[in-house]
């Protein structure tokens, strides 16, 4: 998931489906400020209490920034993952990578089915 | 909801799994856990024919009492582990694990047959009642206002008869959780009524995610993790729950395995954080794998990671350092006694 206003930053992290899916969340591993992420490629760990999953980069770009507060505080994707529960900011190598992402009504659209 | 052992069970209810974990350890917490199952073992032969399936005795337990034990395979391999009942004189209630009920009825007819072909009779009522968990330690004060008598009174490992809102209720002060309090044996259709007073008098409803990280906390083991056709109680540290006295299947085995060891045993070790060991992670001492984690999990109760796992016998011992590969990362883990959690207990 990224909320992203123009084509050269970006901030990531996961949907509200997605943590109420995973439960309680308990611990990330996160990738380094400098790391290169690719577009649907790993970038880090999710840790819930029953499950672990992958975390992949919506984008191509470089990481400029993680959010430390997840650390201490990885409930805060639970409470707030599109707010205070963002996981990394990056900055976007490959612009042409975003026209595959899809919008957040598409998104709505498509857990709705599931 | 997920398919466990032929049921759709809740994982967690909407508090999530944290939150149902904390009530169970310092209010209540209520599990419906109708899955398992219920076999009556009847006749003047129950007793001799349970002595001989089971690791604990059978004849020896007083009416009204229950037991924890071990079913065997000839090999020593566990079939299931299981609480037992005993209500008359001829007459058990033994609760096998919701996947292994077809294996333990399949493992009991065979032996009737063979060995007990008369005098010995088993009823599942599995489909017909249903089996309600009740543990935290509010739960014997809250009992005591929902049922029509008192049971807070009742001993550990005992059962009793009650009612709540005129449904009977066959109780056990039995658990898996490591904590006090009740297993609740009812009617089919009681189970509505029984669970909404439970919930009605504050108890949280706690999912099987709950429910593992409870019973993980409590050192209790899990058939399909810690236990299985290929482990024996001996490996499995379970061998106070092994008789030494009288004859049955595979006693010959266990006994051999308590006095001459193992090559394997079940440890439990911590480490700091919340990256969990988890099913199947590897444990290792200067690169050696010597160890595989049964299960594992972040414990909100301690506040670190903990997990169970066999390791080669020659370590065991408490203070051992291993390292743990977390999906590539080596974590260094410590093995500790077990359990991992003891509740306070009242005086």
């Amino acid at each position: 998931m990224i909320d992203s206003t123009d084509t050269s930053t970006a901030v990531a992290g996961i949907t509200d489906y997605a943590q109420e899916q995973l439960g309680d969340i308990v611990y990330f591993e996160l990738p380094q400020i400098g790391d290169n992420v690719t577009h649907l490629g790993k970038m880090g760990e999710v840790e819930s209490v029953k499950a672990v999953s992958d975390l992949f980069s919506p984008i191509d770009g470089v990481v400029t920034e993680i959010n430390e507060n997840l650390l201490d505080h990885p409930e805060l994707v639970n409470e707030d993952p599109f707010g205070e529960g963002w996981i990394i900011k990056a900055s976007i190598t490959d612009a042409a990578a975003l026209d595959e992402l899809m919008s957040a009504a598409d998104y709505d659209a498509f857990i709705a089915g599931l | 909801m997920v398919p466990f052992g032929g049921w759709d069970m809740p994982v967690q209810y909407p508090d999530g799994i944290l939150a149902e974990v904390k009530a169970v350890r310092t209010n209540a917490g209520v599990f419906d856990v109708s899955h398992m199952g219920r076999l009556y073992i009847s006749g003047p032969k129950a007793a001799e024919f349970l002595d001989w399936v089971l690791t604990g005795s059978a004849s020896t337990l007083g009416i009204g009492r229950a037991r924890y034990c071990l079913i065997c395979n000839e090999n020593g391999g566990v079939i299931d582990d299981t609480i037992f009942y005993r209500l008359t004189e001829d007459r058990y209630l033994l609760i096998p694990n919701a996947g292994n009920r077809p294996s333990v009825v399949a493992w009991f007819e065979r032996w009737i047959s063979e060995k007990f072909p008369q005098g010995c009779s088993m009823e599942d009522v599995t489909a017909s009642t249903g089996l309600i968990a009740f543990q935290g330690p509010h739960t014997p004060n809250l009992i005591d206002q929902v049922a029509e008598q008192s049971l807070s009174s009742m001993r550990p490992f005992s059962w009793a008869e009650g009612a709540i809102q005129g449904a009977p209720v066959f109780v056990g002060r039995t658990g898996y959780t490591g904590e006090d309090g009740f297993e609740l044996l009812v009617q089919d259709h009681d189970v509505i009524k029984v669970w909404t007073t439970l919930t009605g008098s504050g108890a949280v409803p706690c999912g099987l995610g709950a429910r593992d990280v409870l019973r993980l906390e409590a050192g209790l083991p899990l058939h399909g993790h810690e236990i299985d056709e290929e482990t024996t109680p001996i490996e499995a540290g379970l061998g106070r729950f092994v008789r030494h006295e009288g004859s049955f299947v595979a006693s010959q085995i266990l006994e051999s395995q308590r006095t001459d060891g193992v090559p394997q045993r079940l440890v439990g070790f911590t480490l700091p954080g919340r990256s969990a060991p988890r099913a199947g992670y590897t444990l290792s001492n200067n690169d050696e794998i010597i160890g595989t984690v049964t299960s594992g999990s972040y414990s909100p109760t301690l506040d670190t990671s903990i997990g169970m796992g066999y390791v080669l016998e020659h370590y065991v011992k408490p203070g051992t350092v291993l390292d743990l590969d977390i999906r590539g990362r080596t974590v260094p883990v410590n093995v500790t006694e077990l359990p991992f959690y003891t509740r306070t207990r009242r005086t």
